[in-house]
């Protein structure tokens, strides 16, 4: 069963990046789109997002929900030392959350909505550096629960340059996973161009983050590249992101909607596969104290079976549902498409 | 601010703020699912606009009960790291069970919100019966992990271990049903009564009175039936308390000395150095009913509790007095109600019986956090009741109180906002919904 709550625990983190991650994502295109085309990007986006994001979100619940109840030490620890870039987090979390519901549902659409807009695009910005910056925080060992004093127990374990560099290339991901996926929305060949012009910038500035965090570990002295080029499967799982970049290239020349979206989402699973192989099953690095395991720091086994049968049995009523919500609002848009593209 | 009471307030406040938030976001969608079912079986087309508006309404309180709710699964953390490191596997099944409880409701959110016209009306308002269900049942679930803080149970604590832990048994604890009914409950009274009171304020001023009418009379049903069974409901909490734990109920009737047919405590301010109330009015042996069932028995008060063990009796005692007297006033105005349902149907058009829901508008929601004052506050100085102390738990990072002024900018700023949403939906109601029929299929 420990495996079950394990596989549930990646899952969800996975889900999470990208589905809530696209969602950020629309968030943060607003905030780099010239204004002339941020209408159309927002009406895009809306039209995506609306009927999903709500349940988008819950994959962070469920990951929470599966950190507290398997995995207590993980989750104290966590919250004792990471607790000012969870806190950030949260207000970033409360700030987007109603900003998007406010915009859409002011009865009257006036100068508020302008707010609604900087909040939102704002706070898609910054939910995801900082989920980045506790992400790192939690590999990069500068966790120190014998830390006395208040800066080096509560601050210097996330303020460093790692962290920095992850949260913008989180940031950027964001932004990469949105862009393609909304290809497929777009209703006209103008703003699919427009579009396919955006993922095309996008994919340079991940590259760039990218780069970015290989150099922060350096300064770090964080052996990252060992984390991920020291292993087989990191290595593979590198050169099949990097390979699948120019089937999605291709993807897109050919007009297809579902592939492309399929190969960024495989290309962020396979970032996350080789950044955190090498570390399984440790979750957190701490420093001067040994890691913290999903194998070793578990709940006891009565808690574990019962996580695992809530789990499995909670999937068999939200699987079904959650693919039909997907598909109904998908094959809308696809028909939407093709009637305008007639 | 020191940082132990920082980390209180801060709790308090998330909460307090998730609970409103919450109990609209569970009852709400039944009052939906009423009106849908009513226009898909009548075609009057009041109805369809109402359940629009109302689906309005429940999507920004939805969204801002999902963001309170999910900065609570992390502040449980960031506040009471050691209780959540022992309570976790504990009292985590309710919460796992929840979360499939939310994703569902999220999951039919999303179909009923944005399924109008797109798919088989009675599957759309199936979808809108399950955001009420689902809603309901995440509810209850998390009131029981809170029950089982009240009244441990489902694993033996050896030497300041926690073994045997049975999740099954701890969900099931002595608590949960008592707190679960009552709950639910004052959820329906609750929104119940500040909607009927906020359509019952826009008929006094003759605005789309037919609208009106229908959103009042569904609201009203709901909240009038609650209302008359809380305080059994609440005489059954009592009398569990009684049982679970002496020490809150002795706080919340501020009854300092064990005695036998104990007089119940009407109104008053305790003195918590002088251990008695002044001001108030005794009902002689009525305490040893109410929380026994006969007027003799005798009731353990503050004397007995070790002083080390004692809750606060102020706040309890006021907050227990609040919940109960507007349980009472929430009681005699629905039994006023059905009077004028069945035997006099002019009241239900006079202004002064609709004053009195305009009344009733926050009596709910005062009492629920009266209520959940009485629950938490009464369970103090411990975090799970006679375990672990709250002080034992809380974080060690310092500064918590800087968080607490930030929580407190963010909440108070939020629930300003969401007032002022509330205020133009209901202002746009005349342009949006007072059109004839055609124009409004595009809306
Ligand atoms: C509409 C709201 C409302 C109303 C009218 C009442 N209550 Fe209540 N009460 C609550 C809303 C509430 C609550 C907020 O929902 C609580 C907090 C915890 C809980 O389970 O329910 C609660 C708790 C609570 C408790 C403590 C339970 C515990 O700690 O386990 C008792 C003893 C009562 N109530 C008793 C009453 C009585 C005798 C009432 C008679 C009129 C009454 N309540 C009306
Ligand atoms: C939504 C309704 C609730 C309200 C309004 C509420 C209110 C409060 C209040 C006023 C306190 C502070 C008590 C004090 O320190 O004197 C508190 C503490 C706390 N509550 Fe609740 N509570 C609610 C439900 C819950 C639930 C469902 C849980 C957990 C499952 C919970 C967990 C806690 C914890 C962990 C504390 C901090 C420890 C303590 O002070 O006892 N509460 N709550
Ligand atoms: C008695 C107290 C509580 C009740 C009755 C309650 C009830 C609810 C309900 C009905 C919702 C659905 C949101 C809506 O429909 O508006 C909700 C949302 C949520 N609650 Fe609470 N809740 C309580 C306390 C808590 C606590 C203590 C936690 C955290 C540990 C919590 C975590 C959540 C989360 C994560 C959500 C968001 C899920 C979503 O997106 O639907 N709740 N709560």
């Amino acid at each position: 069963m420990q495996y079950v709550v394990i596989t549930y625990l990646c899952l969800a983190i996975l889900l999470y990046l990208l589905l809530g991650g696209a969602d950020f994502g629309a968030g943060i295109m607003e905030l780099f789109t010239r204004s002339k085309n941020r209408r159309a990007a927002r009406q895009t986006m809306s039209h995506a997002i609306g009927p999903i994001w709500e349940a988008n979100h819950m994959w962070l619940i469920i990951a929470v929900v599966i950190l507290f109840v398997g995995f207590p030490r993980i989750y104290s620890v966590m919250s004792v030392y990471l607790h000012i870039p969870l806190l950030v987090m949260l207000l970033g979390i409360i700030a987007r959350g109603t900003a998007f519901v406010f915009r859409h549902y002011d009865a009257v659409k006036d100068q508020m909505q302008v707010l609604y807009n900087r909040i939102f695009a704002l706070s898609s910005a910054i939910t995801p550096f900082f989920l980045g910056v506790i992400a790192a925080s939690v590999l990069a060992g500068y966790i120190n629960p014998a830390a006395t004093d208040f800066l080096a127990a509560y601050v210097y374990s996330w303020l460093h340059w790692f962290a920095v560099a992850v949260g913008i290339f989180t940031v950027a991901l964001c932004g990469y996973l949105a862009s393609v996926y909304s290809i497929g929305e777009t209703t006209n060949e103008e703003d699919k161009r427009y579009f396919i012009r955006k993922t095309r910038t996008m994919t340079l500035i991940a590259f760039a983050a990218g780069g970015l965090v290989f150099l922060a570990a350096k300064v770090e002295n964080i052996p990252l590249w060992q984390w991920i080029f020291g292993n087989v499967v990191g290595t593979v799982a590198v050169v099949l992101a990097t390979l699948s970049l120019g089937v999605l290239a291709y993807a897109i020349n050919q007009g297809q909607t579902i592939l492309p979206r399929l190969m960024a989402g495989f290309q962020v699973t396979m970032i996350l596969l080789a950044i955190s192989y090498q570390h399984f099953p440790d979750f957190i690095v701490l420093q001067h104290a040994p890691n913290l395991s999903l194998l070793n720091d578990q709940a006891p086994q009565a808690t574990m079976n019962a996580l695992g049968w809530a789990l499995l049995l909670g999937s068999i009523f939200i699987l079904p549902a959650l693919y039909y919500l997907y598909y109904s609002f998908q094959h809308e848009a696809e028909e939407k498409a093709e009637t305008a593209s007639v | 601010m020191d940082d132990f009471f920082a980390a209180r307030s801060q709790m308090a406040l998330s909460l307090g703020f998730h609970i409103i938030f919450s109990c609209i976001g569970m009852v709400m969608p039944f009052f939906m699912a009423v009106s849908h079912f009513q226009w898909l079986r009548s075609g009057d087309e009041n109805y369809r606009n109402l359940t629009k508006a109302w689906s309005k309404g429940v999507a920004i309180f939805f969204a801002t009960g999902a963001v309170s709710g999910t900065v609570l699964s992390f502040e449980l953390g960031l506040l009471w790291p050691k209780f959540m490191e022992h309570a976790g596997p504990i009292f985590g099944m309710p919460f796992s069970l929840e979360g499939t409880a939310f994703f569902i409701e999220a999951i039919a959110l999303g179909f009923f919100l944005y399924g109008w016209g797109r798919f088989n009306p009675w599957f759309h308002w199936f979808t809108g019966v399950i955001v009420g269900v689902s809603g309901l049942a995440s509810g209850i679930l998390v009131v029981a992990a809170n029950a089982w803080m009240n009244s441990p149970a489902g694993f033996d604590y050896v030497n300041g271990q926690y073994l045997n832990i049975d999740p099954m048994r701890a969900m099931f604890n002595n608590a949960w049903l008592s707190q679960a009914l009552h709950m639910s409950l004052a959820a329906f009274a609750a929104t119940g009564f500040a909607v009927a009171g906020v359509h019952a304020l826009m008929i006094l001023k003759h605005k789309n009175v037919h609208f009106h009418t229908r959103a009042f009379r569904i609201a009203a049903i709901f909240a009038t039936v609650a209302a008359v069974l809380q305080p059994l409901s609440g005489d059954f909490s009592a009398k569990d308390v009684a049982k679970r734990q002496p020490a809150k109920l002795a706080a919340m009737e501020a009854h300092f000395k064990t005695e036998k047919s104990a007089s119940l405590v009407l109104g008053g301010l305790p003195d918590e150095e002088g251990k008695k109330v002044d001001y108030a009015i005794k009902i002689p042996g009525m305490l040893s009913f109410l929380a026994h069932g006969n007027f003799e028995q005798e009731v353990t008060g503050l004397d007995r509790i070790p002083a080390a063990n004692q809750p606060p009796v102020l706040v309890p005692h006021l907050a227990f007095q609040t919940m109960v007297g507007l349980g009472m006033f929430m009681m005699g105005l629905s039994f006023l109600y059905f009077v004028a349902l069945w035997r006099q149907k002019r009241w239900l058009r006079s202004s002064w019986f609709l004053k009195l829901f305009v009344a009733a508008i926050p009596a709910g929601f005062i009492a629920v956090e009266a209520g959940w004052t009485v629950t938490e506050v009464g369970r103090q100085p411990w975090i799970l009741y006679g375990i672990m102390r709250t002080a034992d738990a809380v974080t060690p990072m310092p500064g918590i109180a800087y968080s607490f002024y930030l929580f407190s900018a963010v909440y108070v700023s939020l629930s300003l906002v969401v007032i002022f949403l509330l205020y133009r939906q209901i202002k746009m109601v005349p342009e949006l919904y007072d059109r004839p029929a055609q124009q409004l299929v595009a809306a």
